[in-house]
């Protein structure tokens, strides 16, 4: 199989999905090829949470099609955890499990669904411990840790899984201004090592450096999909060029 | 004084009876109502249905009744004969159940949604994630309420007096055969609830604090 044929990691097709009345996602069209790194950006409401959630069928969708690596998202159940597992994600409020340390965090999905033996498990949740900069903070627990740190053991947690690929849901949206920097340090450090990421965010500078592409997303549509490049200088949308003035300007 | 310790062996063996009631039925019941409390948060609707069917004919059924029809309706289907006190057993297990399904899904109702759809996100299955993510932190909350379940069944053992299954209720029978003074008899058997209720609510400061430390 060549590169061009090979399927993309996640490919969402004519996606639509209703919360009651609300239309949050219209005929939403998506492709993320295997190594790219998507960032998904628009004002609060637009649909883009929504979209990072239904991937991993957190949300389930009304009609469409979505494909991780090419396998259609099965209905509730065994093979639904099957495909989640090599899905990472990372919340916006963080979600470590609050009765457990740190390191235990790490270690729980890959002892109990890849039964890996606990000892291996807990050298590897120590290395990307380390590798996201909060190793002596193992034995801790998550109240413990500032919001920085919480996040980037919530990055650990989710790549002790090896995921084929990572979803990223507003990961800085509530941390404070000064913690924001060692989390994206950590997301460009997994883009630079080829992860596949989508990335919902409002962090400009996070997705004009480290993007490849940027979808633009406004009242549950996609309306641009492009370069960083083409799209924080020369917006085609109105919506879009609405957005930047409003972000940009201060 | 001399009603206790002219029957002492009666009072000792009654109440110990009373004991074994109990713990066998609060194992089971706790047992059978975590197992309850997961169905009825289930992603699966015949699940939910099975376990809201279950704690509305349980919970809004007279525990009495429960006997009845354990011990005289319940042998007329001719399935499997059971002893009275086998009867008292699956009665008083059954009952309780119910609430403790319902204490043990008020604490689930307490963890974060977070807590759930982080599990989910990592591939762990719907019994993986109530077993090592969700239950263990609702126990915190459960506790007291819990413990309050448990003190009203041990108390609920005594309706099986009126079921020939002998235990801590039959103390007064027993008392009034023999002539003795009932009233001094009865308040040392509410004396012996007090000081098996106690144990309990020992336990429960016990787990409160040692479950507030992780938090």
């Amino acid at each position: 199989m060549t590169a061009a044929s090979a399927p993309p990691m996640i490919r969402v097709a004519g996606v639509d999905k209703f919360f009651g009345p609300l239309h949050v996602l219209k005929n939403v069209q998506l492709e993320v090829p295997k190594g790219q790194v998507v960032v998904v950006l628009g004002p609060s409401g637009s649909g883009k949470s929504t979209l990072c959630r239904t991937i991993n069928r957190l949300e389930p969708i009304d009609s469409g099609v979505i494909e991780v690596d090419g396998q259609p998202l099965p209905a509730e159940g065994k093979e639904l955890a099957r495909l989640r597992a090599d899905v990472g994600m990372v919340f916006q409020s963080f979600n470590l499990f609050a009765h457990k340390t740190i390191v235990e965090n790490v270690m729980l999905a890959p002892t109990k669904v890849r039964k890996t033996p606990a000892a291996e498990a807990r050298k590897t949740a120590m290395e990307l411990l380390e590798r996201v900069g909060i190793a002596n903070q193992a034995e801790k627990y998550p109240a413990q840790l500032s919001g920085g740190q919480q996040q980037r053991a919530a990055i650990a947690r989710a790549l002790a899984m090896k995921p084929k690929v990572m979803l990223f849901d507003e990961p800085t949206s509530a941390l404070d201004p000064e913690m924001v920097q060692e989390v994206l340090d950590v997301m460009t450090g997994l883009a630079k090592d080829g992860m596949t990421m989508l990335v919902v965010t409002h962090e400009m500078g996070f997705a004009r450096k480290a993007a490849d592409r940027v979808i633009f997303m406004s009242d549950g549509e996609v309306v641009e999909d492009s370069t960083p490049e083409e799209f924080f200088s020369a917006p085609k949308s109105n919506r879009a060029k609405d957005f930047l003035g409003k972000i940009l300007t201060h | 004084m001399s009603v206790l310790t002219n029957n002492l062996p009666l009072f000792l063996d009654l109440f110990w009876k009373t004991l074994q009631l109990f713990a066998v039925s609060a194992v089971l019941s706790l047992v059978l109502g975590t197992i309850l409390a997961a169905l009825r948060v289930s992603p699966v609707p015949v699940f939910r249905g099975i376990g809201t069917g279950y704690v509305t004919v349980l919970r809004n059924t007279p525990l009495t009744l429960v006997f009845v029809f354990f011990v005289f309706a319940y042998p007329l289907l001719d399935i499997l004969k059971i002893e009275n006190y086998t009867a008292a057993v699956v009665a008083l297990s059954l009952y309780t159940a119910a609430f403790v399904c319902e204490v043990v899904r008020s604490g689930i109702n307490t963890v974060p949604v977070g807590q759930a759809e982080a599990s989910r996100a990592l591939g762990l299955t719907f019994v993986q994630m109530l077993g090592n993510v969700v239950l263990p932190q609702a126990l915190r909350s459960v506790v007291p309420p819990m413990t309050s379940t448990m003190i009203a069944l041990l108390k609920n053992t005594t309706v099986a007096s009126g079921f020939a299954v002998a235990q801590a209720g039959n103390i007064r029978d027993s008392l009034s055969e023999q002539g003795e003074n009932v009233l001094f008899g009865l308040l040392w058997v509410a004396l012996g609830f007090v000081i098996l209720v106690m144990p309990l609510t020992y336990v429960q400061q016990v787990f409160e604090k040692r479950w507030s430390v992780a938090r």
